[in-house]
């Protein structure tokens, strides 16, 4: 038992004699939960995930002994945590509209019943290895939750539960360890949060991630188990664009984290995803996700933890074989919470006010994402996608470069893009992606074998154009040569009829990879027609007048992705279409 | 404890007061001074040890006499008192009465500092609230419930922008959805104050408006408690006697200064610009007060207004802000010097609850892409313009001698209209339509094929 010496903001020194870094800490007469963060002789230092008014010194200080720790097991989707693993529709029930101080609430429902239906493989007496499933929980209707052994125990399993209805707290089963000593098995676990969960080995990320946004998946693509980044001014679209994914893209789990930020935007997911049907299940969205939620006026500490709350929730489906994707937003104020204990630590900061150590706490966090063999032989991956949101949009600060150096795909949110509305608002020059060889395989195996080549054509119009549109700038456009006119409108057609893609459009808000390749390929298509009567000598104004180039541009939002055959029978039209002009500039064909 | 006086100030400086050798105060406590001519002072407890209490004291320390210094530590938070008497009344930034009437006395007094509302108690905000101008009505709506500030600068009229606002706004076809206001004013002029003031007595909803003043001459630590009081007020109005509240606060820039102001004393890290780390979180704890709970039939509007200093949106201030609010009105001295008033630049404006609160069963079917065409076509139309600055307007296409006029057209008719001209929903959409038509139907991607048949005046 200790007592608090000092409070100073959410960072509290104790007199605390026994304790070790990490530890959970339970403070003052309220008893609100921190973790050590410091010791000096008998001393703490603890930073609590909630406020600190109202704490006095003297007051008790009780270490807990263990770490700030998750608990794993059926319950997690569906449902919105804090920072910290609280369910936050549980403490709702218990303390009102507001976060009361010191309320704790166990993060699984201890009263509800599963449906467990032990694995057939497992017998008493046979070994068991940390990782291996159990035996399984429906746990919605279109996920399957694996019960898996802790990842460190490992030993005999004396008995297990039959097929039946449990609570997570029930025992299921016993195991003798190789000290002679039985754990006891249940439905869920704990596992420490600030430690990446055990496996096997790294698997190389194969398949690309479809996020149904055309300006992602056709051309700057990210693999299942990759890392991507989102930097972007405000308002950019960083947390549209996210939700977008977070609704369309064929993963099996998606992990929704909101750090630091606005309250009703998780209203606005936990809205509309039980509404909204998973394209690849025909599920509600909502089985399959899960929030973490720190918004931007809750406590910085508890800020801090929820990006790693979150990857050890992913971690913990990608242990079950799951394709999980964790979307974190904003990955800047994870960094902030840092900045702001370092600062109260008084610890040196090095740029910007951040510790020395940003990049390597980055680092380490994106390094917890990947395709893996599982400790029981499976597969599963964590994609990371984070959004980064830089001071005044400046893409070189400490970050969004920290961040630039460690991710694979970066989609660079373009601030003039969004003032004119062109969502989203990815800069198709500022952006790259480190998978598009892989990518191109799977286009290529499933979709069409000239995907690499038509994406690689598209990017070279569209930096062309950017040439050309700075000539334009100084001298107008009737100094363009007529190729150089058309290259600039296909650019157009491209930026209009392809990238720009509305989230708001209930057609066009997901786009399948099938839908996005026949747009492209139709549009390049049209560019080469018209080039080749440009050069026959059509002047490009009459090609630009054309009726197909604004039939083109509506398309996207015309066609559903399930119902692509009227789309494809326009586009068998369009050699027609420039047949008819191709009349008055070809040589006359000999006649038959 | 609440009755003992202390007298074992230690040292003072700029505001913040170190106490020794008093146990077991509590943090965030609210602290009563007594200066050396009996003048009483509040203050709050920042940091507490048995050793050293640290006091942020709101009218400052610069004379105060050490030894002649008495200290009380109130053991509670700073608190306001509660009813529904407040409406009408003016008070300071610390919640007491500064129109010569007697204080509120009520048995309810709230913690200032709130309690951040549960995530999942959030309500969604989806009703359009009309401010009868078209700038924001047409392209950046407001709804009930947003946090939607105005990023202005020194000159520009913002005042007059949000007195129009409180004047205007409404429900669609809910006569009865009348707001009332919470005003609150920190570090802003006399003048600034008598403004508002007069706009309310004139357009007689002064009895439905509490204000909390805090003038430029007035302490300036006081100003951190100012837009607390003021949410605290407007929290008890909106949710203990439902009534739809809108908050309009101004300048964000002057509160932001007074906490940069109090970090510096406390040796705070600065991050940039020499504002503390934590100025996101702090501006977050005041911003988000706004929203609506579910089954609760109040709402909080909560419409701030900033200064940009030297017009830069990506100082810190507006920046923290633009990262939290839910979209912002930006005002341009551009458009001002020309004459345009409300001077609302739209392309940097925006209104991220817009995209639930208009089209079909809101406003009209047409309206979001409208909105987003006039966006597209206005951006193209500067392009065009900043073109013709170079190669002269004789140089120009026709196409885009049309864009040039559109851009006239719009900024003329579109954006500029009266201060006492309140234009609906309908009106603004119509005149939006008036515009594009003078565009070639072929160029309006946004808008629907339909839409273009039914409103572009070229088609048919
Ligand atoms: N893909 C999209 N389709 C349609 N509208 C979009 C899209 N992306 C962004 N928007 C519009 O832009 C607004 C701002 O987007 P968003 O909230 O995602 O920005 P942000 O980058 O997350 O900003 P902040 O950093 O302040 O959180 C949205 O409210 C929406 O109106
Ligand atoms: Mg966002």
């Amino acid at each position: 038992m200790g007592k608090i010496l000092e409070i100073n903001g959410p960072l509290v020194k104790l007199q605390l004699p026994e304790t070790v870094i990490g530890e959970q800490v339970r403070v003052g007469r309220i008893g609100l939960v921190g973790e050590v963060i410091g010791r000096d002789g008998d001393t703490a230092l603890a930073q609590l995930y909630e406020d600190t008014s109202g704490l006095k010194p003297g007051e008790v200080a009780d270490g807990l002994g263990w770490p700030l720790s998750v608990e794993l097991g059926p319950g997690l989707l569906n449902a919105i945590f804090d920072g910290v693993q609280r369910p936050l529709n549980a403490v709702r029930e218990k303390s009102g509209d507001r976060m009361a101080r010191g309320v704790s609430v166990p993060s699984l429902p201890r009263d509800r019943l599963w449906h467990f239906i032990p694995d057939p493989q497992r017998h008493s007496a046979s070994h068991v290895d940390g990782g291996d499933t159990l035996g399984t929980v429906q746990e919605t209707e279109s996920i399957v939750h694996r019960i898996l052994t802790p990842p460190l125990v490992h030993g005999e399993l004396l008995d297990l539960a039959p097929e039946g209805d449990y609570t997570v707290e029930e025992v299921l089963g016993r195991v003798k360890l190789p000290d002679g000593r039985i754990e006891k098995l249940h439905m869920f676990h704990r596992w420490p949060v600030r430690i990446p969960r055990p496996f096997r080995k790294r698997d190389h990320a194969v398949k690309p991630l479809i996020t149904g946004q055309r300006i992602l998946d056709t051309f700057y693509p990210l693999l299942k188990g990759g890392k991507a980044a989102i930097p972007g001014p405000f308002g950019a679209g960083k947390t549209m664009l996210q939700q977008q994914i977070a609704r369309w893209c064929n993963a099996e789990i998606v992990i929704y984290v909101g750090c630091g930020e606005r309250g009703n935007e998780l209203t606005d997911v936990l809205e509309f995803m039980p509404e909204l049907k998973d394209p690849h299940t025909g599920r509600p969205l909502m089985e399959r996700t899960l929030l973490v939620a720190n918004t931007s006026n809750m406590p910085v500490v508890a800020r801090e933890a929820s990006i790693y709350v979150g990857i050890t929730l992913a971690e913990y489906f990608r242990d079950q074989g799951y394709d999980v994707v964790m979307v974190a937003d904003s990955t800047s104020r994870w960094a902030e919470a840092l900045r702001e204990v370092a600062g109260r630590l008084g610890q040196m900061p090095v740029e910007e006010g951040y510790p020395a150590y940003l990049g390597s706490r980055l680092a380490a966090f994106y390094e917890r994402a990947g395709r893996v063999e599982t400790l029981n032989g499976g597969h599963g991956s964590v994609t990371l996608i984070g959004a980064v949101s830089p001071p005044g949009g400046d893409f070189s600060e400490p970050v969004t470069s920290h961040t630039k150096e460690i991710i694979q795909t970066f989609w660079a949110l373009s601030k003039e893009l969004a003032d004119a509305r062109h969502y989203p608002s990815v800069d198709w020059l500022e952006s790259f992606s480190g998978y598009v060889p892989s990518a191109a395989k799977w286009w290529a195996e499933n979709i069409d074998p000239g995907w690499e080549a038509a994406r690689a054509q598209a990017l070279d119009l569209l930096a062309a154009s950017e040439e050309l549109q700075r000539i334009v700038n100084l001298v107008g456009v009737e100094a363009l040569s007529s190729e150089q006119r058309w290259t600039l409108e296909a650019a157009g057609l491209i930026k209009e009829g392809l990238l720009q893609q509305s989230a708001t459009d209930e057609v066009d808000s997901f786009s399948s990879p099938e839908k996005q390749f026949a747009l492209l390929s139709a549009l390049l298509e049209i560019f080469r027609h018209g080039m080749r009567l440009v050069k026959l000598g059509a002047p490009a104004r009459r090609l630009i007048q054309m009726p197909l180039m604004a039939q083109a541009r509506r398309w996207k939002s015309q066609h559903k992705s399930e119902d692509l055959a009227t789309l494809k029978a326009k586009i068998a039209r369009i050699p027609a279409e420039f047949e008819q002009i191709a009349l008055d500039y070809e040589p006359a064909a000999p006649a038959a | 404890m609440k009755n003992i006086e202390f007298r074992t100030a230690v040292s003072a400086q700029g505001g913040l007061l170190v106490m020794g050798g008093v146990a077991g105060v509590s943090a965030g406590s609210r602290v009563s001074l007594k200066d050396h001519v009996g003048n009483l002072r509040n203050g709050l407890v920042i940091r507490s040890s048995d050793d050293a209490v640290l006091v942020e004291v709101f009218e400052g320390t610069d004379d105060f006499d050490l030894e002649r210094t008495w200290v009380r530590f109130l053991d509670e938070p700073f608190k306001l008192p509660v009813s529904r008497d407040i409406l009408g009344r003016v008070f300071n930034g610390a919640g007491l009465p500064r129109d010569g009437r007697p204080p509120i006395i009520s048995g309810d007094r709230r913690d200032v500092n709130g309690e951040p509302l549960n995530p999942a108690a959030r309500a969604y905000p989806r009703e359009f609230i009309q401010t009868g101008i078209s700038a924001i009505d047409g392209m950046n709506s407001l709804t009930r419930g947003q946090k939607l500030p105005i990023f202005s600068g020194g000159g520009l009229p913002h005042n007059r922008v949000a007195a129009q606002i409180v004047r205007q706004a409404k429900l669609l076809g809910d006569a009865s959805s009348e707001f009332v206001v919470v005003f609150a004013a920190f570090g802003t002029s006399h003048a600034d104050a008598r403004f508002f003031q007069e706009s309310f007595e004139e357009s007689g909803v002064i009895n439905k408006v509490v204000m909390f003043l805090n003038l430029a001459d007035e302490p300036v630590i006081e100003r951190l408690l100012t837009p607390r009081a003021a949410l605290t007020a407007a929290e008890y109005l909106a949710y203990d006697l439902d009534y739809h509240v809108l908050v309009v606060m101004t300048d964000m820039t002057a509160y932001a200064e007074a906490l940069r102001e109090v970090a510096v004393l406390r040796g705070d890290v600065p991050a940039r610009k020499g504002y503390p780390g934590y100025l996101y979180s702090d501006l977050a704890e005041i911003y988000e007060r706004a929203g609506r709970i579910k089954n609760r039939s109040g709402s909080i509007t909560l419409i701030p207004v900033l200064s940009m200093p030297s017009d830069d949106i990506t100082h810190p201030i507006p920046d923290l802000t633009g990262y939290i609010t839910e979209g912002q009105i930006v005002l341009g001295r551009e458009l001002f010097n020309q004459g345009v008033y409300p001077p609302v630049t739209v392309l940097p404006s925006l209104s991220r609850l817009m995209k639930d609160g208009v089209g079909k069963n809101f406003t009209r079917e047409d309206h979001p892409h409208v909105a987003s065409q006039l966006f597209a076509s206005y951006a193209k139309a500067l392009e065009v313009r900043g073109l013709a600055a170079i190669i002269g307007a004789e140089e120009l296409s026709d196409s885009d001698r049309r864009y040039l006029e559109f851009a006239q057209g719009f900024e003329r008719r579109f954006i500029g209209q009266d201060e006492d001209e309140d234009r609906s929903v309908y009106e603004t959409l119509n005149l939006a339509w008036d515009l594009l038509s003078m565009l070639p139907a072929e160029s309006l991607i946004r808008v629907s094929e339909e839409e273009l048949a039914k409103y572009h005046k070229g088609s048919a």
